[in-house]
């Protein structure tokens, strides 16, 4: 079968996982989950009408069936709080969240392609030791407290960027988004930059680099045509498994930086007890983080005639 | 194929790969020859780095006379002074107090978290890579659902169902870390078991826990630790990001991601409230870092 077909094919049982996983969110909660959701708004008929709803009183695998047949027809439930379906208000939410999403990718590979080539370039000098430092000190940051120091920088002291909201228009969006989407690229960096540098030494080692040295290729170009270019796709793919950490990233950053997203709506969500809500989220965010690994392994399939699931 | 390589190591093609690529290779600065643990400069640092914070939170009740948790009203938000050293907080509870009782419970909470994941990812890895077949086609199912799920999400969302509070916490980062785990382990016991000691043990009759548990996983468990190290950094990250969702260590307890949430109403004006805590957090996570890069040159196979 085509590396295409297969891979779609391994997408089916993470779908019924992902799904099973959502739906057993609700199992979780100690007690009856109907009692805990309503909290003080538990009354005998409310409780009633929760467990009729969401089919609480009929067998699990029903239960899952039933759960199953709304989500085919785009049914993520009803919010508990705004009295709208879930879908309605994570489809509003969504741009803003893959606005930042797309914005602190790009910053992510700004920042850490020009440090992990002055560090493979210059291996063991003073730069590469300093660049190596980053990693050590930035997994160590937590996310939130990087946004609060930069809100404190550039937002408070020297006013340079807007320190909350999402902005109208693609300037606005720019202007507005460019200190959440630098603290996801902060927190992402020091992965990237560790994984490109070990990969840009490994070509830097390779045979092919040695005839086009000993041809006479001139370093900059050497460089650019030949090293960084068989060693973007590493670190591609290292920002393609990271998407996760990415995604979630956006969770907590949008909510430092008060993002209209759907971080910002699981969070609030999560204060305001909206199960429907929450358990939406967490689904648009685990369909997200397939697709684009779907997409990365697609696009790299299609780069590297290496790739298969033969190997 | 299976092609030897340096070290008399046999690495089958595309087994290594989960760990390539969710590891890249540590880096190995001066192609020096393997020291002995106390000559490693990065073990070194790391470890007293990691014992100075935990000597200190050890010795909090010793270095501090402040209760990390009594209000007093009187004294809020003050700025450093002999008395305070780091100042006060919005209900006037000593900053350097609170942050060596945080530490007790940062590092606390952190260290135990770890351990769940890495048994449950290190048993489970063993038996996928060792059986092969439906066991591993089941767990590495599994791992891909755990997976799809944004880390920081999955455990948001559990935390929230499960109820704020320890336990909840040592539950979701189980749930969610242990994937790591047991790709790693998986990954390195298909290389392992085709070695002739395995083989040797097969064909002696050993059964196949014993060769799983006294040939086996002592050799593969290495990776295990050194990633270990990382992830400890990544739960109490965790940890303080939930505190910071007020979804951690319930208050009043001294906690650094409360902490640091408390002080991001005074941003402005007391900055050191914010600062502080997550430069401790830092600190702890240079050492773990630094701990985890010296042990992996160390345990890394010659080179």
């Amino acid at each position: 079968m085509s590396f295409v077909g297969r891979r779609l094919l391994q997408l089916v049982p993470v779908a019924v996982g992902v799904t099973i996983v959502v739906f057993f969110m609700i199992h979780l909660i100690p007690g009856d989950p109907a009692r805990t959701i309503l909290q003080q708004h538990a009354t005998p008929r409310a409780i009633a009408e929760l467990h009729r709803e969401w089919g609480l009183d009929r067998p699990l695998i029903s239960q899952y069936w039933l759960f199953l047949n709304r989500l085919a027809h785009g049914n993520l439930g009803q919010s508990l709080i705004y009295g709208v379906s879930a879908a309605s208000l994570i489809w509003q939410r969504l741009p803003a969240t893959l606005w930042l999403i797309i914005y602190a990718s790009v910053l992510a590979v700004l920042i850490s392609v020009p440090l992990a080539m002055i560090a493979a370039t210059r291996k063991d000098g003073i730069r590469d030791h300093v660049v190596r430092a980053v990693p050590l000190l930035g997994l160590g940051m937590p996310p939130f407290w990087v946004g609060f120091l930069l809100i404190y920088g550039f937002g408070i002291t020297f006013r340079v960027f807007p320190v909350g909201g999402y902005g109208t228009g693609l300037t606005g969006h720019l202007d507005a988004m460019f200190l959440p989407a630098l603290t996801v690229a902060i927190a992402l960096a020091p992965v990237v930059i560790r994984s490109l540098r070990a990969s840009m030494l490994s070509v830097l080692g390779a045979d092919y680099i040695t005839t086009a040295r000993s041809k006479g290729v001139p370093a900059r170009r050497l460089f650019f045509r030949h090293v960084l270019r068989n060693a973007v796709i590493p670190a591609i793919t290292v920002l393609g498994i990271n998407i996760g950490f990415l995604i979630g990233g956006t969770v907590i950053i949008e909510n430092v930086f008060a993002i209209p997203g759907i971080g910002q709506l699981m969070i609030n969500s999560i204060f305001q007890r909206d199960f429907p809500v929450v358990q939406g989220v967490t689904l648009v965010f685990a369909v997200l983080v397939v697709l684009v690994n779907l997409l990365a392994d697609m696009t790299y399939a299609s780069l590297d005639p290496r790739v298969s699931f033969d190997r | 194929m299976i092609e030897p390589s340096v070290g008399g190591q046999y690495f089958a093609p595309g087994s290594g790969a989960v760990i390539e690529l969710d590891r890249p290779p540590a880096d190995r600065g001066t192609q020096q020859r393997r020291a002995t643990w106390y000559r490693q400069p990065a073990l070194m640092s790391g470890l007293v780095i990691t014992a100075i914070i935990i000597g200190l939170a050890i010795a909090a009740p010793l270095l501090t006379s402040y209760n990390p948790i009594a209000q007093n009203l009187n004294d809020t938000l003050q700025g450093p002074s002999a008395h305070h050293l780091l100042g006060t907080d919005q209900l006037g509870r000593d900053t350097l107090t609170r942050l060596l009782y945080g530490a007790r419970v940062d590092l606390r909470v952190g260290f135990i978290a770890v351990l769940f994941p890495f048994c449950l990812g290190t048993i489970l890895g063993s038996l996928a890579g060792y059986f092969g077949g439906w066991a591993d086609l089941v767990i590495m199912r599994l791992v891909d659902v755990v997976v799809a799920f944004p880390f920081y999400v999955l455990l948001i969302a559990l935390v929230f169902v499960l109820g704020p509070g320890e336990k909840s916490i040592y539950i979701a980062i189980t749930i969610v870390g242990w994937v790591s785990y047991a790709r790693l382990v998986r990954a390195e016991i298909l290389v392992a078991k085709r070695q002739e000691y395995v083989l040797a043990a097969q064909g002696g009759g050993l059964s196949n826990l014993r060769i799983m548990g006294r040939h086996l996983l002592p050799n593969v468990i290495s990776q295990g630790i050194v990633y270990a190290m990382s992830d400890i950094v990544q739960d109490i990250l965790a940890i303080v990001t939930l505190g910071y969702f007020g979804l951690g260590i319930p208050p009043p307890t001294a906690e650094w991601g409360s902490m640091i949430n408390d002080g991001q109403n005074f941003l402005t004006t007391h900055w050191q409230l914010t600062t502080i805590p997550g430069l401790a957090v830092v600190v702890v996570g240079l050492g773990l870092s630094l701990i985890g890069d010296g042990l992996a040159d160390l345990l890394r196979p010659g080179q």
